[in-house]
């Protein structure tokens, strides 16, 4: 068909991987195509200098909130040497990607991914764009290249005392060959990263200009809105457009696949009006019978099964446990939940018989273009993908279903841009959602109290079973032990324990699960330390103290610093009760520690100091806004992130029924950033983490009450 | 045919008179500034102002608003400059994704109006709009910068 690169649909969807090793500096291809509106040439892939020394400078992974665009901007620009001030940035789009050999790489904010995956080719990126510039001057003053510096977009060869800007060279620095020894720079001497400027995009969202996928609007446009079959796994038995289209506004009423049927209008809300008028015979398949209690019996027989896939083994766990000297056991269960990002799923999609292109809020762009390929029938040359701006995406706008919709509607509407908005009552029930999960922990402690054995039996879905199979490593999903295995960069079990077992009970639902902010870290996270802390509370240890002796060096100092940052073991207000917690996860250790009270039954999140070692700290004003965010996240789904299922469909339709939380609730946060410089961790997920357990053991510390059934608005915190 | 002011400009649109006044600003009148979250005034996310008043767009329909001074994100700033509460949203680098930050400015800056010194219990009982970001700490001393401005 044609010579593009091969890359399958899949392979994107995951990304964690796809970001990973691979990928080579593809500046060979300078000087090719500049992307920027005038006719400046690229110095490289990354950088763009005008003439009136103006930079541009190309970022690739989507900036939805957690600040990648600025943060990548930042490393190109410390490289580079340029001047802060005049940096502006630009998208390529993933067909520009494909059709330059993906010089860019990876385009996926997914896995907090953004920077720590790129960090090495964007840096090198800047210094190789420095370089030519400061040879081209060299080259014109027919002076030694060593004896020429750069600082502030400024050229200046001292002994002639000389100098230029990048714009007046960066014509002949695009004609360099680009350098074939890159040395980066020592991040402790940075002077644009590691600080906190401004960033880019603050003006525009506080005027309404700031343009997100919902607010795509092209001449001819025309609205859809579309219902897909409320169980999954069911299909369309048949629709009577008759009865909707003499609507008004209606142009067309159309199937969306086998499994849903769309209408399309002049107006959103015409199209609304319309397709929830139709009238739709669902089959709603095999799962129409399927509830949230059949599922938990369903998960509730894995804790025991006999089969499993084991992620962590050191020792004999089973024999240590036979032989303690006293056994712990605790189970838990975490629900399914929606990601419900503030703008719902959309896409405006136009298709001709010659191109198809489609403007999308994407965690992903070459997932998108993928689907886009694959839908519109036309070869992938013919195909592109414009990011918009995203309102949220927290995992879930790293699947491309609502774009695969987009281009299924436009394809019967040809030569008409079709903007396809999800209702919120259509985003809350065709979610990927939160992976249900149940745990079972036992431990077996010594007649001292020591931890000899510890099992952890994870029962519930896998993540990687419902998006991407052919990923599985012979039927086990490696992604479900996340933060549970033996070592691993991103991230491993932290305690010290001589017998360990962490297996999983593969059990999926015909709901489809995804990538949550935070993942599987969220659910392992609250099953370990909350068992942790029953076990301190068993054997009547203070609960730092406890983790002090079993927790690896690099864990313990984050959660120390957490601790001793809230004032841990000091006073506290009458009332008010701590509560820990810490994780390995994404690459990074985080730790927090709250504050809370629960007076009569209610709960008060007083305070909760948060503790990150993302390794380098690229913009540490964000991290802490990420850390706080994550805190927000994390509580909103501990106190009532549930959706449940009742004749196979999910329950939950809008804010009303499935709550988060809100300003009022909000504690104090504080954020300690603490790099070693010593990894490239991630940010924008590792602490939700950290949250729910921080608050859970407080609650215990408060009540003597164990909660380990999710969310906490079905529970009672009375004390016990 | 309804007749809508919409930041001292007079728009003819021709719509459903039940449409949600939300629908017509970004669909008919073509100001995109103001969101669709959840369409049942829960999330604030269409926040606008009637005749001053922080009101859900997304739920009054366009026939009740007739006549009426209507003003979104978009006609809160005095040309370039910004209104007190954007300023501080701005210079407290408030937003992360944004999304809900145009609802968020207008619920603020019609609560001001109204209560130019807010206690932090008056922010917790008036200011109930869903950031999922979870920006509510930025929210909160932003709304106390922009007080003290």
């Amino acid at each position: 068909m044609n010579d593009m690169p091969k890359f399958d649909r899949r392979s994107f969807l995951v990304g964690v991987t796809a970001a990973g090793g691979g990928f080579s500096l593809g500046f060979n291809t300078f000087a090719s195509d500049a992307m920027a509106a005038d006719a400046t040439p690229e110095v490289n892939a990354w950088v763009v200098v005008k003439p009136d020394d103006s930079i541009v400078i190309r970022v690739v992974r989507p900036d939805m909130g957690q600040g990648s665009r600025t943060g990548l901007a930042q490393l190109v620009a410390e490289e580079l040497e340029c001047d802060w001030n005049k940096v502006t940035t630009e998208y390529p789009t993933p067909g520009q990607n494909l059709a330059r050999k993906r010089v860019w790489g990876a385009m996926n904010s997914t896995g907090s991914q953004a920077i720590r995956s790129s960090q090495e080719y964007v840096r090198k990126g800047g210094a190789a764009a420095r370089m030519m510039l400061v040879q081209a001057a060299a080259n014109e003053w027919k002076v030694p290249v060593e004896e020429v510096t750069a600082a502030n977009s400024v050229i200046t060869h001292k002994k002639s005392g000389k100098k230029t800007t990048f714009g007046k060279v960066a014509e002949a620095a695009a004609k360099l060959e680009p350098p074939k020894e890159i040395t980066l720079k020592n991040p402790k001497d940075w002077k644009i990263a590691g600080k906190s400027p401004k960033r880019f995009d603050t003006r525009n969202k506080v005027t309404g200009k700031h343009m997100f996928g919902i607010d795509t609007v092209l001449p001819g446009m025309v609205f859809a809105s579309v219902r897909d079959c409320p169980v999954n796994g069911g299909k369309v038995k048949s629709f009577d457009a008759s009865k909707v289209e003499g609507m008004r506004g209606v142009k067309k009423v159309v199937a969306v696949g086998e499994t849903g049927v769309a209408v399309v209008a002049d107006t959103f809300w015409n199209a609304k009006q319309a397709c929830y008028a139709l009238p739709i015979e669902w089959d709603f398949g095999p799962s129409v019978n399927v509830s949230s209690a059949s599922i938990a019996d369903y998960l509730k027989e894995g804790l025991t099964a006999e089969k499993a896939f084991i992620g962590n083994k050191q020792g004999d766990a089973d024999a240590a446990l036979a032989g303690a000297a006293r056994k712990i056991e605790a189970t838990y269960a975490y629900p399914f939940q929606n990601h419900a990002c503030m703008e719902p799923m959309n896409a405006t999609a136009l298709w001709t018989e010659n191109e198809c292109k489609v403007w999308a809020p994407t965690q992903n762009a070459e997932a998108a273009l993928a689907e886009v390929i694959a839908t519109s029938g036309l070869p992938a040359p013919k195909c592109d993908v414009i990011k918009t701006e995203l309102g949220g995406g927290f995992g879930r706008r790293g699947r491309a279903d609502f774009v695969r919709q987009a281009v299924l509607i436009a394809k019967q509407m040809p030569g008409a841009p079709v903007k396809l908005i999800w209702t919120r009552e259509e985003d809350m029930t065709h979610c990927s959602y939160h992976p249900i999960t149940q745990c079972k922990m036992t431990a077996g402690l010594d007649d001292k109290g020591n931890v000899t054995g510890l099992h952890m039996r994870i029962s519930g879905q896998s993540i990687i079973a419902s998006l991407a199979p052919e990923r599985l490593d012979n039927g086990m999903d490696p992604a479900t032990f996340q933060g549970l295995t033996a070592s691993s960069p991103e991230g491993a079990f932290g305690y010290n324990i001589p017998n360990v077992l962490i297996d999983h009970a593969m059990r999926n639902t015909h709901l489809t699960a995804g990538f949550w902010r935070g993942v599987n870290a969220n659910h392992n996270a609250i099953y370990v330390e909350s068992f942790i802390d029953e076990l301190a509370h068993a054997t009547q240890t203070d609960p730092l103290e406890f983790r002090r002796k079993l927790l690896k060096p690099k864990q313990f100092a984050v959660l120390n610093a957490a601790a001793q940052k809230a004032g841990y073991g000091k006073p506290l207000p009458k009332g008010h009760f701590h509560g820990l917690s810490s994780m390995n996860t994404f690459g990074s250790y985080v730790a927090a520690c709250a504050e809370v009270s629960v007076e009569n039954g209610n709960l008060r999140i007083h305070r909760i100091v948060g503790a990150t070692n993302p390794g380098h700290a690229v913009h540490p004003g964000m991290i802490e806004r990420q850390v706080a965010g994550s805190f927000v996240y994390g509580l909103s789904a501990l106190l009532y992130g549930e959706c449940t299922v009742k004749n196979g469909a999910v329950e939950q339709t809008n804010f009303d029924s499935y709550n988060v939380m809100r300003l009022d609730e909000m504690p104090k946060v504080d954020v300690i950033v603490m790099p070693d410089f010593e990894f490239w961790g991630g940010v924008g997920e590792p602490t939700i983490s950290a949250a729910a357990p921080a608050v859970l053991n407080a609650i215990f510390a408060a009540t003597g009450k164990r909660i380990r059934t999710f969310p906490l608005m079905n529970q009672s915190l009375t004390s016990a | 045919m309804a007749t809508l002011n919409v930041n001292g400009k007079t728009y003819q649109v021709d719509v459903d008179p039940r449409t949600p006044l939300l629908w017509v600003i970004r669909d008919s009148v073509g100001l995109t500034g103001t969101k669709y979250g959840c369409g049942i005034a829960q999330c604030g996310c269409c926040t606008v102002h009637v005749e001053g008043v922080a009101t859900r767009s997304c739920s009054v329909p366009v026939s009740s608003v007739q006549g009426k001074k209507i003003t979104t994100i978009e006609g809160i700033a005095s040309g370039d400059v910004l209104n007190k509460v954007q300023k501080a949203w701005v210079d407290n680098e408030v937003p992360q994704c944004g999304y809900c930050q145009s609802g968020m400015v207008m619920a603020v800056t019609a609560l001001l109006k109204s209560n130019p010194k807010p206690t932090d219990e008056d922010i917790n009982s008036s200011i109930t709009n869903i950031c999922r970001c979870g920006t509510y700490q930025q929210v909160r001393e932003a709304i106390h910068a922009a007080a003290k401005a």
